[in-house]
């Protein structure tokens, strides 16, 4: 079995412990309060941490000495036996994801394009920008990276099945993996690394994939001129190094990417596991905030980079007049594959 | 000796719940079902047909004229297989009613209408019995040259051929075309029936011989771009024709019409009528082609088109496919498709029904004099609507 | 040609009888378990009047009649046990009246249920009906003549509660207008306050009239419809959590269930929870009220509402469509259920039978409960698939629903409509007066047995 690669004199000798102190769900009165709560989970004492954590993974990019505090407050909550989204929606979202020998591989040669066991990532990964990928899909639950358990705090079935899921990909004879999702491109880096599982392919990462593509299309770009507000999916937390890649891609193709309070390290998560582990209210309360944010930037689209996030605010951000769309389909706009109007 | 009764899809005719959403469109709003509302016997209705077929197979009824009728009053419009809620199987459907007609031609055991149908088109390449020779005449003063080498073959069908009403319609559409300035010629009297309703209708043996020499002179000839008159030539060649090496790119003549009118290379004058357009299943349902035909009407300044209660994918069947057009197995009473059409037109307050298919403008003309509706209601293609306004 | 035949034909026309082995052999069956049972002609009226000079025939000729809609029961009651006239009401299907201030309607005996709502949409939007997850093709009237539930019958009671008149042909002849229609021009009563006729013809399967004319209840269509499904895997919670639920008084519809497959069900038990409002802020208020009412069960972990995104759609269609699909589970095209009607108390125990049940007779399961007027009862159906092509299981599915009627009976439960063995179970458990009373007002309306023969027999 993989275990945590993680230290206890990390956590101990740590000056800050902002994982903690800039949590946007917990607040402390400050450092010592924070690291007293923080050296409880890694000793594996009771603490409050363990049942008001929402499961946003914005720790794990807070801690900047790499120690996965998230991670961390998951196994722990796994040994203790408690469970943050109630027990049969965990066991659902378990059974839901299981492998079933019910996948479709396309023609997978050294490259294969990954919509883990999301249809819409299926049907995003199309069109010109795809056009020498997309033959390469592969779809479903053998393909999906398990990272959704962490927010059911069960790291146990993560260590199951994502070396399955890794071999499952050796076994197509990949060299490189384009991920469609950052949840997946994250596990195949920050994960799987954290855990100490070997990935004998090369993640891709889809905005640098987007990058270069649109680069390689330049003179069909025609200048969107949109101002949009961006949400900023929980598993980008995993890999904050790619936040960046964002803007890029966005100002390729002429989309001005407004400031935001909810933006960079203090960015609000879609809200939709909240509302499963902790409540309607703080669902609500959050949800409401980034809208209301989104509204006050100016911004007339709300673009994702996320289907998970699209599906649980679409509608909302319609109904106050903003315009969901996706980063691929904003591409896809941008070189005159798709309306511009988005219904 | 009892006769074993085989067809392809055979293993999953069981699977049918009789549930009866074939016989509805998707809102319920009325019986969707052309043989169904004419007939009112359940087993007139797919999942009926599907269950005696079940039974056929199993030898529990045996063939006989009846059981024939039912088969053959199904005008294939396509409404089961897009409304039956079982994805598995759904889209088999029409295949398993042809398959099953099919045996039935093996067997010799068709309705006498089907049989004089299929000896006509095999002896006369029509099924009006007229001469081949007499088969372009319709052209005459369109400007419609014979096909050489032009961009297109307009390829127009027996009953744009033969029958006084498609015949009209040819006539309009060809001059328009040629109008426009498109490249296209016909085969004249060397055009022979496309085998759309053969093929329907079980004749496989006849089908595939009229399609390979279709096949065969449209090749020697050079065609590669086809624009037909009527939608059911326009069904066979894109979706039949390919697998017997027949790949050619076919459009129906709206599909060239709506461009050419955006291109501003067809004059429109004004035209204040209250029109309601009827989606011939060939082009609508079948190929998913809803779009252009209301393009050009909505173009034509005055008009206010005006949807049926059953429209695009919904449509009702005029009556005319599935060889009804000719067997006229569905009748003329009351409940027959044609004259239900014509009242489901009457209560959009039109006084035009737009047509763009040969067999729906005679099906749905004959229904209009039926239901004694001559005056209240005109049935014009689209074509004649835009000569109209032009006269005007 | 027969002289009854030659009859029918000068009642109904030659269009409107048929005995072709054709027309014969479908309506001898039932999409069912049930042995088929061929009739003698099958006939199709259009009017009141032919309907009653068919059963003056009948009387004559002593042949029984079983009157149909579109033999959706599945247990078996459009067969004809003995022979004789299937009745097929579904040329009668005019929308004859709707009354909006009254709210109801009035329908012929073979109207459709996908053409009522169709109507509704079109010229009457603030209005519905209490619409059955049956295919859009069965009949109103069959649907509340057999007590039959709806979309509606957790708010106001089965659908046979919603009568509001009736026109019937008596197994002997006469033409009956039943409730306030026998008074008046109006359709909004079906007996109260006077005697309850109507008690006469709702749940007698066909046996003691035909149905040729119905009113119904009609009621306030919401701009907005929302649903909620909130899932446990601890079944003997879930009385509970319905108590609590109905208590808001808020809900439309509140229905249970569970299955095997696919895998994301296994274990669980599903309460899908549908509310209706015409405002933003009136859905947003229900949804707050069912979260808060149940969240000591999201507190203990033992319970949370799933999010409902991508089964949305699927969910709020009327009918559902969906439900036909588990006819094809298990690839042969075919389900039959018992649904008997019980308190929520004995969910449990029901939901640990058909699980009992299923793996005896090695059948594919599944469950669906819908609660009753605000759960004074509710229908717990207990669903298993079969395959066409396969009568072994065809045979085991129907043992296995013998056994859960009779676990239902044994439980105090009742039969909803029950096959004709299923009548007789019930009626060897009735009590003996009751039993008497079914079988003089059986007798008395019926004298020469002819309708629907071989249901709610005594001997």
């Amino acid at each position: 079995m993989y275990a945590l690669k993680w230290k206890e004199k990390v956590c101990a000798t740590c000056p800050s412990a902002d994982c903690l102190l800039k949590c946007q769900y917990m607040s402390f009165a400050g450092h010592d309060e924070a690291h007293g709560e923080m050296m409880k989970v890694v000793r594996g004492e009771d603490s409050r941490v363990l049942r008001e954590c929402a499961t946003c993974y914005a720790c794990e990019e807070y801690c900047k000495r790499g120690n996965h505090p998230f991670y961390l407050i998951s196994e722990r909550r796994e040994e203790k036996g408690m469970f943050t989204a109630p027990r049969p929606i965990t066991n659902q979202w378990i059974n839901m994801t299981q492998m079933q020998g019910k996948y479709l591989v396309g023609a997978v040669q050294d490259k294969a394009l990954s919509c883990c066991f999301i249809p819409d990532l299926g049907m995003l990964g199309q069109g010109e920008i795809f056009k020498d990928v997309a033959p390469s899909a592969a779809f479903g639950a053998e393909f999906m990276c398990p990272a959704v358990h962490t927010h059911f705090a069960r790291m146990s079935v993560i260590k199951e099945r994502l070396p399955i899921v890794i071999e499952n990909f050796v076994k197509l004879g990949v060299k490189e993996v384009i991920c469609l999702h950052d949840e997946c491109y994250g596990t195949f880096t920050a994960i799987a690394d954290a855990y100490g599982i070997d990935v004998p392919f090369k993640p891709v990462y889809y905005i640098d994939f987007l990058l270069s593509r649109m680069n390689e299309m330049k003179d069909r770009i025609t200048p969107l001129g949109i101002k949009a507000a961006y949400q900023r999916p929980c598993s980008n937390r995993l890999i904050p190094d790619k936040y960046p890649l964002v803007r890029e891609i966005l100002d390729l193709i002429g989309v001005e990417l407004l400031e935001r309070v909810y933006q960079g390290e203090n960015c609000l998560c879609c809200g939709e596991i909240l509302r499963s582990v902790s409540g309607y209210k703080l669902a609500d309360d959050v949800q409401k905030r980034n809208i209301d944010d989104m509204l006050e930037s100016g911004a007339e689209y709300c673009v994702f980079n996320c289907p998970a996030c699209q599906s649980s605010l679409s509608e909302k951000v319609t109904k106050k007049g903003l315009k969901p769309i996706h980063i691929i389909d904003l591409c896809k706009m941008a070189i005159g594959e798709k309306e511009r109007e988005v219904k | 000796m009892t006769y074993v009764h085989n067809i392809e899809h055979q293993e999953i005719v069981h699977r049918c719940f009789r549930c009866g959403y074939c016989k509805f469109p998707e809102d319920y709003v009325d019986f969707n079902c052309p043989s169904y509302k004419a007939f009112g016997w359940d087993t007139y209705s797919p999942g009926g047909r599907m269950w005696l077929i079940r039974a056929w197979l199993n030898d529990e009824i045996k063939t006989s004229p009846h059981f024939a009728e039912i088969l053959y009053s199904c005008v294939a419009c396509d409404n089961c297989k897009n409304q039956c809620v079982f994805p598995k199987f759904r889209d088999f459907l029409p295949d398993i009613f042809r398959e099953t007609k099919a045996e039935l031609v093996n067997e010799g055991r068709i309705p006498p209408a089907v049989r004089d149908y299929f000896k006509a088109v095999a002896t006369n390449g029509n099924p009006y019995k007229l001469p081949q020779s007499e088969r372009g005449k319709w052209a005459e003063g369109t400007g419609l040259q014979k096909f050489s080498n032009q961009e297109y073959l307009f390829y127009v069908g027996c009953v744009g051929s033969y029958d006084e009403v498609g015949q009209k319609m040819a006539r309009s559409v060809g001059s328009l075309l040629v109008k426009a300035g498109v490249s296209l010629g016909i085969m004249g009297s060397e055009e022979t029936c496309d085998g759309n309703e053969v093929k329907i209708l079980g004749e496989m043996g006849l089908f595939t011989q009229l399609a390979n020499d279709n096949i065969k002179k449209f090749k020697a000839k050079g065609v590669k771009k086809i624009i037909t008159l009527d939608p059911h030539a326009l069904n066979v060649f894109k979706k039949d024709y390919p697998e017997l090496g027949g790949s050619f790119k076919v459009f129906h003549y709206t599909e060239i019409l709506d461009r050419l009118i955006k291109e501003k290379k067809i004059a429109l004058a004004n035209y204040p009528v209250k029109v309601t357009y009827h989606d011939p299943c060939y082009l609508g349902r079948h190929n998913q082609i809803y779009g252009p035909p209301r393009e050009i009407l909505k173009a034509i300044p005055g008009v206010e088109l005006v949807e049926m209660r059953r429209n695009s994918l919904n449509a009702f069947c005029c009556g005319g496919g599935g060889g009804n057009f000719f067997t006229d197995i569905l009748g003329t009473g009351e409940d027959s498709a044609g004259r239900v059409r014509v009242r489901e037109a009457l209560e959009t307050g039109a006084n035009i029904i737009a047509v763009a298919c040969p067999s729906c403008a005679k099906m749905l003309i004959d229904a209009v004099k039926m239901e004694e509706l001559d005056g209240k209601l005109n049935v014009l293609g689209i074509v004649e609507i835009i000569e109209r306004a032009q006269k005007k | 040609m027969s002289d009854i035949l030659k009859s029918l034909i000068d009642i109904v026309g030659e269009k409107g009888v048929s005995n072709m082995p054709e027309e014969l052999w479908f309506y001898s069956r039932d999409p069912g378990v049930l042995t088929p049972h061929l009739p003698d002609y099958v006939v199709a009226p259009k009017t009141t009047e032919e309907v009653q000079k068919i059963v003056l025939l009948a009387n004559r000729e002593k042949i029984p009649i079983v009157p149909m809609g579109n033999g959706m029961s599945l247990t078996g009651l459009v067969i004809p046990l003995k022979g004789g006239i299937v009745m097929d009401m579904k040329r009668m299907n005019k929308i004859l009246e709707v009354n909006q201030m009254a709210r109801y309607a009035v329908v012929e005996g073979g109207t459709s249920q996908g053409v009522l709502k169709a109507y509704l949409q079109d010229h009457h939007p603030q209005l519905r009906h209490s619409i059955p997850d049956a295919p859009p093709t069965t009949t109103i009237a069959a649907n509340m003549a057999l007590h039959g539930q709806g979309r509606l019958t957790q708010q106001y009671g089965f659908n046979s509660e919603m009568v509001t008149g009736l026109e019937v042909v008596l197994p002997t002849g006469e033409i009956c207008l039943i409730g306030s229609p026998s008074l008046g021009p109006y359709w909004f009563s079906r007996g109260p306050t006077m005697p309850d006729l109507s008690a006469l013809f709702l749940g007698w399967l066909g046996t003691t009239g035909i149905i040729t004319k119905i009113g119904l209840r009609l009621y306030p269509n919401k701009k907005i419809r929302e649903v909620e499904l909130f899932v446990t895997d601890r079944v003997n919670m879930i009385p509970d959590i319905l108590y609590k639920l109905t208590h808001l008084e808020m809900l439309e519809d509140i229905n249970v269930w569970f299955q095997p497959k696919p895998l994301m069900f296994q274990g669980n038990f599903h309460i899908t929870i549908f509310f209706t409002g015409d405002m933003e802020e009136e859905i947003a208020f229900k949804r707050r009220m069912i979260w808060d009412t149940l969240q000591e069960y999201m507190d203990s972990k033992d319970g949370g509402f799933m999010s409902v995104q991508y089964m949305k759609k699927m969910l709020l269609e009327m009918p559902s469509r969906g439900i036909a699909d588990f006819a094809d589970v298990p690839k042969g095209g075919g389900f039959e259920y018992s649904g008997p009607i019980t308190i929520i108390e004995h969910f449990p125990l029901y939901a640990a039978k058909v699980v009992e049940l299923a793996k005896k007779y090695d059948v594919l399961y599944a469950s669906a409960a819908r609660l009753i007027s605000g759960g004074h009862c509710m229908m717990f159906s207990i669903s298993f698939a079969f395959n066409r092509n396969d009568p072994a299981m065809m045979t085991r599915v129907k043992h296995a629903l013998d056994e859960a009627m009779a676990f239902a009976l044994e439980m105090g439960g009742i039969p909803w409509k029950p096959n004709f063995m299923e009548q007789k179970m019930t009626m060897a458990k009735m009590d003996p007066q009751a039993l008497k009373l079914l079988q003089m007002i059986k007798n008395n309306l019926d004298p020469q047995g002819i309708m629907n023969p071989g249901n709610w027999e005594v001997n």
